[in-house]
């Protein structure tokens, strides 16, 4: 198992979400400039300020060049994880549903938050339970997912809510207290909170390593390629 | 040349307009023997600035030891470091205070910036931002405006290049109602054998500008706004601040790191205050050679830019190398890959010559050693001032208010209240090494990369000031500063290894601000003396007046220690119940100059009780040592507020209670104030009991903090109401 770890210029948290997938398999960075995954088994769309952010968080690097390959390997069933500036790339691109707006409290939040697992099995949270409560920070200026209220409606029937914020733990405003979403086939997950920041006690919490080890269960990935 | 003589060049008027005395010009005059033309003048009138030159505090500085068995990089460089675990770590704060005065946000977050590239400039990567700010009284608008701006400002910078802020600390007082005060500290690790000078060498070897374009941003801010004192008009001035853009900044960060990775640089400088002049002229000063810089491959932001203007632009994110000829297409190549523009803009040259170059013309020739060695030096002229130069500040907490309502009183204050809503703007956790985060502990902790010995090592940080204290005694205050930094280090189990400070103080001109300044950095070599470390670097900051005088003398310290296991770190807060409460130190509070002196509304005056060095740094190591060992779970220094609050803030942590008697039950003793010098700590009875120097006061436990006197007299706070007067007191200044 390969992960492959996109790099955009303006990226910050790549580097310990490399870390994070080298916990549990091999794991290389894909510079924003290249056309092919080099062939890698799973792909993590990390934290950041992609190119700045200076116009929409995300709003620029989705026309980056790795991110047509990220579409394609989607596309095939391929498991992709966005990670806050990265789950805000898959909504601007099309591949998650809903946006993430300007956080309710309109100042940047850094904290811990608990959240709850809503949809195990996908390849993401394959390790976990239904109703598994995971302590993971937030850090961000722009968490707050927002849908209509026919998308959302059609969410939570298909069960792709993947996370939500504990009660009262919602930091952004959220609608529905939504922390993450998967794409129809549930192989695209995003999320505005930092599992690679949990991967050790040490320095807070372990709770988020089992997004990274779960990609080594699959999950029950259903869509094109099954 | 004597001053009526000076009087009669032409340029002499042009000269003082830029910042410069009439003296000075005529000592430039005399020098190049010719009055300097436009481009010449220009690079002047900032390199001979306080901001640029120290000319009124050098003299003074050089009663800091430098010096110490760890230091891998000290004065004269970019940053300072020190050798931990086989890494050095380099750091450095600096102000950006005029600016901030002027425009919050921007000048804020180009502050942040500013420090960062110091300490890329070392090859080091950037981990750790801390920050010490000071405003007006909370209750004026134009504090609550400067507040929320500028912590939106650090917030912007930092947060968006993927620098964990964390630490800092906030101050209020009203002496710095129109000139607040933003210093910013940068920790960097690299590996020591690829610590970047800043020398130029290398006759031949290419001049290369990297980074953002060059525009007219920031011009005249060393000399303009950093070395006068604030106004009326400043908001005039707010061209003068430049904008920060920190996606460029992260791409010549990494950048940076690249090519010394690669071992493509002879040198690395940032270019910060005074621009290109400045980085240039530093560069050939420490390297002893000449420089030549054609100004016509300066890539601009804007058209028809003069020499000079190109020269002293202080527009952000621009790095300067030198670079043997045969590397240049190499580090071309990289800085296209990071989508940055490089230019090859001159050449090492044999000499002293600093020559400004447009194409074949030279526009500005002038010897390396006068721009930067020549500037005068002044001495100062301090005297004591004869009564207290600071006003009563109003009072709002009657003296006949009893221990438990000046106790709410205190922790609801701006100044002690709990700092999360600031803290919580910041990223604390970017690059996943931060072990202690601000609120935790007493000094953010961060974990280095796993040593032979298989276990992790970390470093401890803290910045820390006490400008009301330093106002009272200059010399005893600054001392007091150095040792409450090395106290909070102590409190995470960590030894001191080396010093950066950043002195705010009024105009120097003046007597009494030069009475304080050099009993302060007195103070700071006594500190370090004590502590054997050194000053590996810092930043002056002069001029902090507005309308009504000087801001208080504000020294601020930084500090880095070291810690062999990051696993083997406190608490500041009570973490179980049924556990021993004691203290430990020669604590010997008083109420002069405390935050309740001032809540009482008292003038920042009086005598600091003399303290005993020795027993203060064995307090210390008791501490780390009982930390390191696991004995102590829980350590605190008592600061602000004194020890009434210091227990209040372990209780408000976890929300555990305590029950303590103490033998004394006056102001003074719950609520007076001994910076550094005295700690609370918890942990198992037993263990607590052996601390050398530890005496149990009481217990942890309960819903409430419960604190009584020897002969029956006691009062008590729920936890829960300990907690909302802190979680209250600056959110309520936040719009």
């Amino acid at each position: 198992m390969r992960i492959g770890v996109v790099r955009f210029p303006g990226s910050c948290d790549e580097v310990d979400a490399l870390d994070a997938c080298a916990m549990v398999a091999d794991a290389e960075l894909l510079w924003h400039g290249r056309t092919d995954l080099d062939g890698v088994d799973a792909v993590v769309v990390p934290g950041g300020f992609s190119y700045g952010d200076y116009l929409r968080p995300g709003a620029i690097a989705r026309f980056s060049p790795v991110m047509k390959a990220v579409a394609d390997f989607a596309a095939e069933g391929g498991p992709v994880l966005g990670i806050c500036n990265g789950f805000q790339v898959l909504c601007e691109a099309g591949l998650l549903p809903g946006a993430l707006l300007t956080n309710s409290g309109l100042r940047f939040l850094c904290k811990q938050v608990d959240i709850i697992v809503e949809r195990p099995g996908t390849p993401w949270t394959a390790d976990c339970e239904a109703g598994e409560r995971l302590s993971i920070p937030v850090k961000h200026m722009s968490g707050r997912w927002h849908a209509d209220e026919a998308t959302v409606a059609e969410l939570e029937a298909e069960g792709r809510i993947v996370f939500r914020y504990a009660p009262g733990d919602n930091p952004n405003g959220s609608t529905s207290d939504v922390a993450g979403v998967c794409s129809a086939a549930g192989n695209v997950v995003g999320l505005m909170p930092h599992p690679e920041h949990a991967v050790d006690a040490l320095t807070g919490s372990a709770d988020g390593l089992k997004l990274f080890s779960s990609i080594l269960n699959g999950g029950d990935r259903v869509g094109t390629a099954g | 040349m004597s001053e009526q003589q000076a009087e009669s060049l032409p340029g002499v008027d042009r000269a003082v307009e830029l910042g410069l005395t009439k003296p000075e010009y005529a000592r430039i005059v005399e020098l190049i023997a010719r009055e300097p033309n436009e481009v010449e003048l220009a690079m002047f009138s900032l390199l001979w600035s306080e901001h640029c030159a120290y000319k009124h505090s050098k003299k003074v500085l050089r009663r800091l030891p430098t010096e110490g068995d760890r230091l891998l990089m000290g004065v004269g460089e970019n940053a300072g470091a020190v050798e931990v675990a086989g890494l050095a770590v380099a750091f450095k704060v600096e102000s950006h205070n005029h600016p901030s005065a002027v425009e919050p946000f921007q000048g804020a977050a180009t502050g942040v910036g500013g420090i960062l590239r110091d300490v890329i400039a070392l090859g080091a990567r950037p981990i750790a931002m801390l920050n010490s700010l000071r405003f007006g009284h909370p209750s004026s608008p134009r504090s609550r405006w400067l507040l929320d701006r500028a912590v939106a400002g650090i917030g912007h910078y930092g947060n968006s290049i993927g620098v964990a802020t964390v630490g800092g600390e906030i101050h209020f007082d009203p002496s710095y109602e129109s000139n607040c005060l933003i210093n910013a500290m940068c920790v960097g690790i690299a590996d020591p054998d690829r610590l970047m000078r800043c020398a130029a060498t290398g006759v031949g070897n290419r001049v290369i500008l990297f980074g953002a374009l060059t525009g007219r941003d920031g011009i005249g801010g060393a000399s303009v706004l950093a070395s006068a004192e604030l106004g009326d008009d400043d908001a005039d001035k707010r061209p003068t601040v430049q904008i920060g853009d920190p996606f460029a900044e992260k791409k010549v960060l990494e950048a940076s790191l690249e090519l010394i990775d690669a071992d493509l640089l002879v040198a690395l400088q940032d270019l910060g205050a005074a621009g290109l002049t400045s980085s240039a002229s530093e560069m050939a000063a420490q390297g002893g050679v000449g420089l030549d810089i054609d100004v016509a491959n300066v890539p601009l932001r804007e058209q028809g830019m003069e020499p000079f203007e190109i020269m002293v632009s202080e527009s952000q994110e621009r790095m300067l190398a030198i670079v043997e000829p045969s590397k240049v297409a190499a580090v071309l190549e990289v800085c296209e890959r990071w989508e940055l523009l490089a230019s090859d803009i001159g050449e090492v040259t044999e000499g002293d010559r600093m020559r400004i170059l447009v194409g074949d013309n030279v526009v500005g020739d002038i010897p390396v050693t006068t721009l930067v060695d020549d500037c005068p030096l002044y001495d100062l002229a301090p005297a004591p001032p004869e009564h207290g130069l600071y006003p009563a500040p109003p009072a709002d907490l009657p003296e006949e208010a009893d221990h438990r309502d000046t106790l709410i009183a205190l922790l609801s204050g701006a100044n002690i209240a709990s700092r999360r809503p600031v803290f919580q703007q910041y990223d604390q956790i970017v690059q996943a090494r931060t072990v202690r985060r601000p609120d935790e502990a007493d000094a953010a902790v961060l974990a280095l990369p796993v040593g032979e010995n298989g276990i992790r090592p970390a470093i401890a940080v803290s910045i820390d000031g006490n400008a009301r204290r330093v106002a009272a005694n200059p010399e005893g205050g600054a001392l007091e500063a150095v040792l409450e930094c090395a106290a909070n280090l102590a409190c995470v189990g960590a030894e001191p290894l080396g010093l950066t400070n950043c002195l705010n103080f009024g105009n120097p001109e003046k007597p009494h601000v030069a009475w304080q300044l050099i009993n302060s950095v007195e103070g700071i070599a006594v500190g370090c003396e004590a502590l054997g470390i050194p000053v590996v670097g810092g930043n002056v900051s002069l001029y902090n007046e507005g309308p009504d005088g000087p801001i208080l003398p504000t020294p601020v310290i930084g500090m880095v220690g070291e810690m062999p296991d990051a696993t083997k770190t406190s608490s500041s807060g009570f973490l179980t119940d049924g556990q021993a409460v004691a203290l430990v130190g020669p604590f010997s509070p008083n109420l002069v100059s405390s935050e309740l002196a001032a809540r009482r509304g008292q003038a920042p005056q009086g005598e600091l009780p003399s303290l005993d060095i020795s027993a203060v740094i064995a307090a210390h190591h008791a501490v780390r040592d009982g930390v390191r060992s696991g004995a102590i779970q829980t350590a605190h220094d008592i600061s602000e507020g004194g020890l009434g609050v210091a227990l209040a803030e372990c209780t408000a942590v976890a929300g555990i209670g305590c029950d303590v008697t103490l033998p004394e039950f006056t102001d003074a003793a719950l609520f007076g104030e001994s910076p550094g010098q005295g700690f609370v700590i918890a942990g198992d009875a037993a263990a607590i009991a052996a601390i050398p120097g530890a005496r149990v006061v009481g217990t942890t436990g309960g819903g409430n903090l419960v604190v009584s006197a020897e002969d029956g007299a006691s009062f008590s706070v729920p936890v829960a109401e300990v907690q909302a007067a802190r979680d209250g007191g600056l959110t309520a200044y936040l719009p």
